[in-house]
């Protein structure tokens, strides 16, 4: 690892003032599971190193029915899994945060760095975005709220600026009416990073049989994280049959823009795509079992 | 610059002066001599420098020294009581679950964190608790079996 320096402000606004002075010499620390990989790799090269993990402002979860979810970025993935309000109110959350890393991994690691990370593949990004979280984002001067579906510019890449730190993740929809669902697709249960993870959140009438609302979002099949619109279109209001399921998962997959990698080749995660939204919809219409999530 | 820390390690207290770039596992191992920690892949995947930090297993190999300043660390070293082996410890040699011996101290550090919260695990608990440790003579059926039959003997 090459030399830098080592702060650790207690407060946001002493960080802020750290990356007013050393813009893009400086690096910020979370959890550290990937920064430290790519410090060790030389992929990143910081003169100087800003802790977060001291700022308690940064830390916690709160709820309330009235306000909704406010998440603070270096809360532990283990944190989250461990949260009564995320396990009752965002059973979503709870499903992708499950399948991240190793137990260990998720003890450090945390819910802002795995945002800010812009990993394709990142597991709590795609149930954020079907909640339709947004972001509060601080500078030295100012703060600002953006919809976490602006966040993502390509892989690794996020539209921070070098004087920007994500203070608050914000989550105001809360409605138990609809059926959340997180699915990843990978070789093995842990220590696995999606070839296609998919959250769907469905307000379904189950009488009728009817998709009255849906939101789709996809993970590791393009250069960001997306939301499949126009399979959402393909649902909502529809009666779902087998073939309008069919016919949203192609929608779906022709949405992506999947690379070919050793977790596969593009065809192949685009066919996935397709197999999962049949899934994730069969197992929210009761139809089948989710075998993942019961054990 | 050098920081200044100190970490609490299987109850003793250590002071050490770092430089920031060193990672805890390096402190450990070499800074403060206790090598049953081992180092293995260096990426948080393999498991083998598995600690338990204030209550939380964990790599060390993925920490700074700097960051964890005032914590409390149990490393494999801490487990036994004087001249008696943990029972985890005896369980691991009395179902065989040693071969090359390289992953056993992350192995049982692992053990350590579930068995701390469920004393009586199901095989499937057992196997997440693991699922950040890699064994690489691939012997984790007589570990299974020794971790879900700690204190029976």
């Amino acid at each position: 690892m090459r030399r830098f320096e080592y702060f650790s402000p207690v407060e946001i606004s002493e960080a802020l003032k750290y990356l007013e002075s050393y813009g893009d010499a400086a690096k910020l620390l979370a959890g550290g599971t990937d920064l430290l990989i790519q410090l060790k790799n030389n992929e990143i090269k910081p003169s100087y190193l800003i802790d977060l993990k001291k700022i308690q402002e940064l830390k916690g979860i709160k709820f309330s029915v009235e306000e909704g979810l406010r998440l603070y970025p270096l809360t532990t993935i283990s944190e989250i899994e461990a949260s009564q309000v995320i396990e009752n109110y965002f059973p979503i959350v709870s499903q992708a945060i499950k399948t991240i890393g190793s137990i260990q991994i998720r003890n450090r690691a945390t819910v802002g760095g795995n945002l800010c990370r812009a990993a394709p593949s990142a597991d709590l990004v795609p149930p954020l975005l079907v909640l339709d979280a947004q972001l509060k984002i601080r500078n030295f001067y100012n703060e600002k709220i953006i919809k976490l579906e602006e966040f993502f510019v390509g892989p690794g890449k996020t539209i921070l600026k070098n004087n920007e730190i994500l203070t608050e993740i914000m989550i105001s929809n809360v409605s138990n009416k609809r059926l959340g669902i997180y699915l990843k697709h990978g070789y093995r249960q842990t220590m696995e990073l999606a070839i296609v993870g998919m959250a769907v959140l469905m307000d379904f009438d189950h009488q009728r049989c009817i998709c009255k609302d849906v939101k789709i979002a996809l993970g590791s099949v393009a250069p960001t994280p997306l939301r499949a619109k126009e399979a959402e279109n393909t649902l909502k209001g529809e009666k779902i049959t087998q073939d309008i399921i069919e016919k949203a998962g192609k929608v779906a997959s022709e949405e992506t823009n999947p690379i070919t990698d050793v977790y596969g080749p593009d065809w192949y995660k685009r066919d996935i795509v397709k197999v999962m939204l049949k899934r994730a919809i069969m197992i929210l219409q009761g139809k089948i079992k989710d075998q993942k999530n019961e054990t | 610059m050098k920081h200044k820390i100190r970490l609490t390690i299987n109850d003793e207290l250590y002071e050490v002066s770092v430089e920031p770039y060193k990672t805890l596992i390096d402190i450990i191992r070499d800074d403060i001599g206790l090598i049953g920690t081992k180092k293995g892949c260096g990426t948080g995947d393999c498991g083998s420098c598995t600690i338990i930090l204030d209550g939380k297993p964990v790599n060390s190999c993925l920490i700074l020294g700097v960051e964890v300043d005032g914590s409390n660390i149990l490393t494999i070293e801490g487990l036994r009581k004087g001249e008696e082996l943990h029972p985890i410890q005896k369980a691991f040699i009395e179902h065989g679950a040693i071969q090359c011996g390289y992953c056993t101290p992350g192995m049982i550090i692992s053990a350590k964190a579930l068995l701390d919260n469920f004393p009586n695990p199901t095989e499937g608990q057992v196997k997440m608790a693991l699922s950040g440790n890699l064994c690489r003579c691939t012997g984790y059926k007589k570990i299974i079996e020794a971790i879900m039959n700690v204190g029976s003997q």
